[in-house]
């Protein structure tokens, strides 16, 4: 069976979705991509979809899934490169992905990250100071 | 039915016919009176007469439709093109086929001095003929002005939604006039190629110019603030009148999950803050 391959960029994890994204695949990359988190202890997780022509309530559905799965194993998740024409359809929908974060490309997405992350350590100095 | 004699009696009297329709044209149109304009209702008028002669020698009945009346439909669609962009009304336009009756139904009375069925018979075909041409006229006429309608619509939709870039960055969404469905749709799309294609992440929509916000209007904002943050841009709305602030809270719109502002200025000093930039004043380092 095909799987979304994700990457290890740091403390962060890239996943790339080139392909129609079906019931099984998506299922799938929910299982990997947890694991991965745990496993890899990342702070962070970039999903990119500049390749997706197309993107319909489901895989909407499961980016919110995928955001909050993350956000219980305390990584951020940064949703980047949607195309106009998907982010139309997806106001159509009424899917507003509310509680995912959004950038334009992987660059922007990973600048986010960090400041997040940085921001937390900051914190974190500032309690211990 | 008897061959109607037309033909043969617009080509007996042509140089006659064709002064008597002329003036007769140049009497209802007098307030175009011009000489460029007269020149060319002579040319016109020059060619219908031999296309009609033309048609009718070779055509069965009044039926315009038919293939031998192709240059005769032809002349007077561009005829209709001609006076539709000079501004003429629909009238004035149609006059050029209807003031044609008056010369030829004079003849067709010399011609016939005693026969009343035959004079009934060609008058009628007469009749029929010019009525459907200048039908046609009209017709054609009208299709030419809803071409330049749909047209002008076309326009005023790519110009009415410009997108401008403030700042690297920064884009502005000046909106005037009504944000109905269809508009709504193209400045969406318009925004969120510019975002794409200057690579920001942040936008002003400046609604100053949209002369009423109702509760239609204030839900196509939202989906296009929604649509620009699902790309990763933020939107900020500006330009909100006094007037309808009050509006959109009597509507018991929900706008708390946008930034507003009040001015584009107050918006674009956001924006900067936003991108850890400041307006200083020049010579203060």
């Amino acid at each position: 069976m095909e799987r979304i391959p994700i990457l290890k960029l740091g403390s962060f994890l890239l996943v790339t979705i080139q392909v129609d994204m079906h019931d099984q695949l998506a299922l799938a990359l929910q299982d990997d991509l947890t694991d991965r988190i745990v496993r890899d202890r990342a702070r962070g997780v970039l999903i990119d979809i500049s390749a997706l022509d197309v993107v319909d309530s489901f895989i909407g559905r499961m980016l919110g899934n995928i955001a909050t799965m993350a956000r219980i194993l305390d990584a951020e998740t940064v949703v980047v490169g949607m195309r106009p024409s998907v982010a139309i359809t997806l106001v159509e929908l009424g899917v507003s992905l509310q509680g995912i974060r959004t950038a334009l490309n992987v660059d922007r997405g990973m600048d986010l990250l960090r400041a997040g992350i940085d921001g937390e350590i900051g914190i974190d100095d500032s309690q211990e100071g | 039915m008897t061959k109607t004699r037309i033909p043969e009696i617009i080509d007996r009297h042509r140089e006659a016919l064709l002064s008597e329709w002329l003036s007769l044209q140049s009497q209802l149109l007098s307030a175009r009176g011009d000489r460029i304009f007269e020149q060319q209702t002579k040319t016109n008028s020059q060619d219908f007469l031999n296309a009609l002669s033309d048609a009718l020698s070779r055509s069965r009945g009044p039926d315009i439709a038919a293939p031998e009346w192709s240059r005769v439909r032809d002349l007077l669609t561009d005829l209709s093109r001609e006076r539709a962009g000079q501004g003429f009304s629909p009238s004035e336009t149609a006059t050029f086929v209807f003031s044609f009756k008056q010369p030829l139904f004079v003849r067709l009375g010399a011609e016939y001095p005693d026969d009343a069925s035959a004079l009934q018979d060609e008058l009628w075909t007469a009749t029929e003929l010019l009525d459907r041409l200048g039908l046609l006229t009209i017709e054609a006429y009208q299709k030419i002005r809803e071409q330049v309608i749909t047209r002008q619509q076309q326009e005023m939709l790519e110009l009415s939604t410009p997108v401008v870039e403030l700042w690297s960055g920064i884009l502005a969404l000046p909106l005037i006039g009504t944000l109905d469905s269809a508009r709504t749709q193209i400045v969406m799309e318009n925004l969120l190629t510019s975002i794409v294609n200057k690579g920001a992440d942040l936008a002003v929509i400046d609604i100053t110019g949209v002369p009423t916000v109702d509760t239609l209007v204030a839900q196509h904002l939202l989906k296009t603030v929604a649509a620009a943050r699902l790309m990763g841009a933020e939107c900020i709305i500006s330009g909100i009148r006094p007037q309808i602030a009050q509006t959109i809270i009597h509507l018991g719109v929900d706008l708390s999950g946008v930034v507003t502002k009040a001015t584009l200025a107050d918006a674009f000093q956001l924006a900067l803050k936003k991108r850890k930039l400041a307006i200083k004043p020049a010579g203060t380092d």
